[in-house]
């Protein structure tokens, strides 16, 4: 007998803030596409002696993130330092926090209303790019230190999600904030937000978190987040069936095949001997900012959004939550909305325009589109039962037409439709008007 | 005394600075003097690592600037115009081998200059080689130096003290005018006793780090090794002040000092029987001497009570090594040239602890704790400098050891600088000055430390009991 078990899912996200300089350093932080260890100096290089000094702008970005999910702000804060060898690292240590990282304790509310809890937000450094290469037949790997001190939030969410699709929605979500913040285009693509799920199953709904937890790195895709989650929570359960213990592990996602393999074994629990960052002083966050007016300066966020939207336009939630998706659509509504008051142009009806796509938004600008709404509502023409009403106030009105008809006066018919016209302002259906009218002359 | 002894009375920084304002001498014959004077007691001293092959050259070019120059204004500019000053080996110096005297770097050319070097340069000075010391800093005596240890110019076969030991002794046998150390705690004051020198520690941010290769980051600072206090201030001056690059410093910028001031009327000077205690005799009896000097000039002489310097051994020893087992994680051996084997044996040691102190179950009971102990520390001073505006004492418990004590004891530093740790781990300022000499004709050193940020009363103070006891 198979059984089904309860998916317990967490994801953290990094995401690259799009800074002028690197996090610590004065170089640039805009890395793509860039020569190879063009953009370095001896902070981001880790040389003897290097000092790291803090990107205001980025400590700044991620508190703006932080009160976006309602985060409660560590007023003292600071930087760790997270002891670990990877080639990739040049100190033998990231610059993170562990101990008191600058949001705690937030939430976002998901368009199936589902609340997900945020546990922490931090600041950390981004390491180097290894580049796998064979040259002369031979295995080698070369390291680009231009990613080396990008500024990088990490998003901890707590394991409050109960399936793939919960989960893909989620950093959606997520990915969705970061961009209407503008602290980053958060291109998955050019690696710009990099997402990590944790999974594990459990037997009841009401059983305490599972005892181990699989970690699936680096996913680059919302699409194959969904399909590496689905994927492992198959495999968990045909372990869990055949009464196996499943391991501590990460594991990675082969997007080709649509598997998901092992990297390495986690039975440990890491030891990353986290201690306070000695080089860099603590960060008292009122000295630094005005957390109110920081607030106060937060855009507009997209379930506020949603609410203004049913409130001022009268949309239906789904509606709102379309109209919403992105900036760009929900700015062009409202520019539309203004437009279109003027002309007597339903809110519901310009929204209905954009979510069917009936005209391009792309292509006409907010007035534009009113204009051809109302051209359009304008070429409307007149027919049935409207137009058969119609018929009915000219017969009335004409009984003389009415007899030179019966007597064979085939221009009387030409009369009454044109009488038609005159009530309709030139908009009837001719052809439907005539034979409404030859079926009442009969 | 037992070994050959090769100090000697040299010409002091501000009175080579003197000379060549007034043309008496050319940088080149001073560069070249202490060129001939290197070449004469390195072998037998082993104070430098590595000579600048290049010193004659910029001082041919700083005469041709002084020879040009008709401004009056250019000494006030470049205040050590043509001046050569010795570094010790953990300031990254562009293009000039910096090894921390270990074999790790045995090789490394940085790319850069280090704020200190940037602010020498700038004020016209001329790097004249690079000292040894304890590798890593990791030291007290300049012995764990992985190209051997320095001898102390005194008595030859004793140790200069470190970590700034191949400075101090570079200094005390006429081998620089003045050289740069650095202290995490004793490394400038301890060797400058031993050696008979001035040695200043400034307050913790007070002189920028950066290109410092890092021992312990929350207490490593920069500072002179001079012949007199008066060379010390001129240094200090150009030193100081608030780095962009190093996020510690204090920003607000320190007052220029000028040792003409007069010192104020009625200072209350502190000295603690607990510190006294911890010294041997001959030292202790020389403090007490010093202390009379003061009260005669009209200083108070008061007890201070002050938490047993015994216990910031262990808080320093735990916060230290946590942090050099973090900071030499970049020696990972895909850089720099050599692997990890490369490591001394004291280098091994300390990441060892340090690793342990860090791990988790030990964090709290070790790290966590010493963190507390020294916030405890820290207000201990400032609750004794609300009775008194300095505290003097020993530097160092002993005048100059032999060579081979250090191997006997792993703890040889920790407990050879016990006297300044307590005022290193609240990143106070303090001087080590000579105070005389015990029998055998050793020098003894004694500490001024007061404040935070008292670096000018402190440097007035001991310019002045450095007259005195003339």
């Amino acid at each position: 007998m198979t059984n089904k078990f309860y998916p317990v899912i967490g994801l953290e996200i990094h995401v690259e803030l799009e800074t002028r300089s690197k996090m610590f350093c004065s170089c640039s932080a805009k890395h793509f596409g860039k020569e190879p260890n063009s953009q370095t100096c001896p902070v981001c290089l880790g040389l003897p002696g290097a000092l790291p000094v803090p990107n205001k702008e980025a400590i700044k970005r991620t508190l703006f993130l932080a009160l976006a999910l309602g985060c409660q702000i560590n007023k003292n804060s600071w930087f760790d330092r997270k002891n670990y060898f990877y080639p990739d690292l040049p100190k033998g240590y990231q610059i993170s926090q562990f101990f008191k990282p600058l949001g705690v304790n937030g939430k976002i509310i998901l368009q199936s209303n589902k609340v997900v809890k945020i546990h922490e937000i931090h600041l950390e450094e981004d390491t180097a790019k290894s580049i796998h290469r064979k040259v002369n037949g031979k295995e080698v790997t070369f390291l680009d230190f231009n990613k080396s001190g990008i500024p990088l939030i990490e998003v901890v969410s707590e394991p409050d999600l109960t399936s793939a699709q919960e989960a893909k929605d989620y950093a959606q979500a997520i990915h969705q904030l970061v961009r209407r913040l503008k602290i980053s285009h958060a291109d998955m693509e050019k690696g710009q937000m990099r997402l990590e799920a944790n999974i594990s199953l459990k037997k009841y709904l009401n059983d305490p978190l599972p005892p181990y937890k699989v970690e699936i790195k680096n996913i680059n895709s919302f699409k194959f987040l969904k399909d590496a989650i689905d994927y492992e929570i198959n495999r968990q359960q045909k372990l869990l069936n055949q009464e196996k213990q499943i391991p501590q592990e990460t594991r990675g996602y082969d997007s080709k095949n649509k598997k998901t393999f092992i990297q390495r074994s986690k039975e440990k629990a890491y030891e990353y001997r986290y201690f306070p960052e000695p080089d860099i002083p603590p960060l008292v966050i009122d000295k630094l900012f005005d957390i109110e007016s920081l607030k106060k300066s937060l855009p507009e966020l997209p379930e506020q959004a949603i609410n203004r939207l049913i409130n001022q336009y009268h949309l239906s939630l789904y509606q709102a939550k379309i109209i919403t998706k992105t900036h760009k659509v929900l700015s062009y509504f409202e520019k539309a909305a203004r437009a279109g008051q003027k002309q007597k142009i339903k809110a519901n009806d310009i929204a209905n325009i954009i979510i069917n796509k009936k005209l391009s938004i792309n292509k006409l600008s907010p007035p534009q589109l009113i204009n051809k709404i109302r051209e359009r509502e304008e070429q409307a023409l007149v027919g049935g039962a409207k137009l058969r009403s119609v018929i009915k106030k000219v017969l009335i009105a004409n009984p003389k037409a009415i007899g030179d008809y019966k007597k064979g006066k085939t221009n009387a018919l030409a009369f009454l439709i044109g009488q038609v016209q005159k009530e309709t302002k030139g908009k009837a259906d001719i052809k439907q008007a005539q034979k409404m009218l030859r079926e009442k002359l009969k | 005394m037992s070994g050959k002894i090769l100090t000697e009375k040299g010409i002091s920084f501000i009175e080579w600075q003197k000379r060549i304002k007034k043309g008496k001498v050319s940088s080149q014959e001073i560069v070249q003097y202490y060129l001939k004077q290197i070449k004469k007691k390195n072998q037998q001293t082993n104070a430098f690592l590595t000579i600048n092959q290049k010193a004659l050259r910029e001082a041919q070019k700083a005469d041709r600037e002084i020879s040009k120059s008709k401004s009056a204004d250019l000494f006030l500019k470049k205040p050590l115009l043509g001046l050569p000053i010795a570094i010790k080996d953990n300031f990254c110096t562009q293009g000039l081998p910096t090894t921390a005297a270990s074999k790790i770097l045995e090789n490394y050319l940085p790319p850069y200059d280090a704020t200190v070097i940037q602010r020498l340069k700038k004020a016209g000075a001329i790097i004249l080689g690079k000292t040894n010391m304890d590798a890593w800093a990791h030291g007290s005596s300049t012995e764990t130096s992985d190209f051997g240890p320095t001898h102390n110019p005194y008595d030859l076969e004793r140790a200069p003290g470190g970590s700034s030991g191949g400075s101090a002794a570079a200094v005390a046998a006429a081998m620089a005018p003045a050289a740069i150390g650095s202290e995490t705690a004793g490394s400038i004051r301890q060797p400058a006793a031993w050696c008979g020198v001035v040695g200043f520690k400034p307050t913790y941010g007070r002189v920028s780090r950066y290109g410092l290769i890092a021992m312990a980051s929350s207490l490593d600072c920069p500072g002179p090794i001079t012949q007199n206090v008066k060379d010390a201030i001129l240094l200090y001056n150009i030193l100081s002040g608030p780095d962009p690059k190093d996020a510690t410093t204090i920003k607000e910028k320190p007052v220029l000092i000028n040792y003409k001031k007069p010192l104020p009327k009625n200072l209350k000077i502190g000295l603690s029987q607990k510190y006294l205690k911890l010294a041997n005799k001959e030292v202790a009896q020389k403090i007490l001497e010093a202390a009379k000097v003061l009260e005669k000039k009209g200083a108070k002489i008061r007890e201070v009570s002050l938490l047993d310097p015994k216990i910031s051994i262990a808080v320093y020893t735990i916060l230290q090594r946590a942090e050099v087992s973090s900071n030499l994680a970049r020696y990972d051996g895909l850089r720099y040239g050599r692997n990890r084997s490369y490591f001394g044996l004291e280098a091994k040691r300390r990441i060892m602890l340090g690793t342990f102190v860090l791990s988790a179950g030990y964090f709290d009971q070790y790290y966590l704790k010493a963190q507390k102990a020294r916030t405890k520390i820290i207000k201990d001073f400032k609750q004794a400098f609300k009775k008194v505006d300095l505290i003097i004492g020993p530097t160092s418990p002993t005048v100059a050891l032999k060579i081979g004590e250090w191997e006997k004891n792993p703890m040889f530093g920790e407990t050879q600088d016990v006297l300044v740790e307590p005022n290193s781990l609240a990143g106070l300022p303090g001087i080590s000055i000579n105070c005389g000499y015990n029998k055998e004709g050793l020098p003894v050193g004694l500490q001024i430390f007061g404040p935070q940020k008292s670096e000018e009363l402190i440097l007035r103070l001991a310019d002045q009991l450095e007259q005195w006891q003339k």
